[in-house]
C-alpha cells in the first residue's frame, strides 16, 4: 500500500434504510476517490443487494455529516459520522 | 427554553405551570399537542412506533427553537417529543411557546411545528391491526409534500 489507510467513519441508517441494509451502524473506510455524499451513496450501492436495495432510490434518500443536514453535494471531508435515513416523519 | 426527547408522557397542564412560574410579563401561552391517530390510510391501526436519531434530534430541536427565539419575543418555549412504541390517543409531541402577545406566541408555535415536521430526525412506522402479532411488522409513514409547502412561508 503506497498511501496511507483512509480514517474509518462511523456510517448510521435510519428506519427502512436501516431494515434494508439489516444493521444500524457501521465502521467504514471510504476510499479516497469518494468525496462528496452523491458518491458515498453510489459507493454503498456497490457493496451488496442490501446496499442496493437501501439506495435503490438516491433521491429519496436524506443525509446528516456529524449532526447536521446536508445536500447530496456535500463535502465528506471532515466527517465523523454520516447518516442515511429516509425524509423525515416526526410531529 | 427547553428541549427533552423521551419514552415518557407529558402532561400539559404542568409543562405550561412551570414554565409560566414567576414570569409574569407572559400574557399569551400557545400549546400544540399532536398524537397518534387511530386509523391510518390502510385502515385501523395498533401502534405506532417512533424511531428517533439521538444526539441529532435534540441538537436539531434546540437549533430550531434558538431560531424560533431569534425570530419572535418569546419568553419561554418547550418542546418535548416522544419516541418508541405508542398507541392511538397517546400523546406524540408537545409545544410550548408564551409571549407577552398572543401574535409572537401563536406564530411561533406554527413556526416550530413546521420545522420540526421537515427538520427533526424522527421516523413513524404503523403497525396495522392484521399485522400487530409480527415483532416490528408496519408500514413507514411517507412523508408530506405539505410539509415541505408550509416552510415556504417562513423563507425570508
Amino acid at each position: 500500500m503506497t498511501t496511507a489507510d483512509p480514517k474509518p467513519v462511523k456510517l448510521l441508517y435510519f428506519a427502512w434504510v436501516r431494515e434494508k441494509i439489516g444493521k444500524p451502524s457501521e465502521e467504514i473506510a471510504l476510499p479516497a476517490t469518494v468525496k462528496t455524499v452523491a458518491e458515498t451513496i453510489a459507493w454503498l450501492q456497490a457493496r451488496g443487494p442490501e446496499y442496493a436495495d437501501a439506495f435503490s432510490r438516491p433521491q429519496v434518500i436524506r443525509t446528516a455529516i456529524n449532526q447536521t443536514h446536508v445536500k447530496a453535494d456535500a463535502t465528506i471531508a471532515g466527517a465523523r459520522e454520516i447518516a442515511f435515513f429516509p425524509p423525515v416523519t416526526g410531529g | 427554553m427547553t428541549v427533552c426527547v423521551q419514552t415518557e408522557d407529558f402532561d400539559t397542564g404542568r409543562e405550561i405551570a412551570s414554565l409560566t412560574k414567576n414570569n409574569t410579563n407572559i400574557g399569551a401561552v400557545v400549546t400544540f399537542t399532536g398524537t397518534v391517530r387511530g386509523h391510518a390510510e390502510g385502515g385501523a391501526i395498533t401502534s405506532m412506533t417512533l424511531e428517533h436519531y439521538p444526539g441529532m434530534t435534540e441538537t436539531e430541536l434546540q437549533r430550531i427553537e434558538a431560531e424560533a427565539v431569534a425570530r419572535w419575543p418569546l419568553d419561554a418555549t418547550r418542546i418535548i417529543h416522544r419516541y418508541g412504541e405508542l398507541a392511538p390517543g397517546d400523546n406524540i409531541v408537545l409545544v410550548i411557546t408564551a409571549s407577552a402577545h398572543r401574535k409572537a406566541a401563536f406564530e411561533a408555535a406554527e413556526f416550530l411545528m413546521d420545522y420540526l415536521k421537515t427538520r427533526a430526525p424522527f421516523w413513524k412506522k404503523e403497525t396495522p391491526a392484521e399485522l400487530s402479532s409480527e415483532q416490528g411488522a408496519g408500514h413507514w409513514v411517507d412523508a408530506g409534500d405539505a410539509d415541505d409547502s408550509a416552510l415556504e412561508r417562513w423563507k425570508r
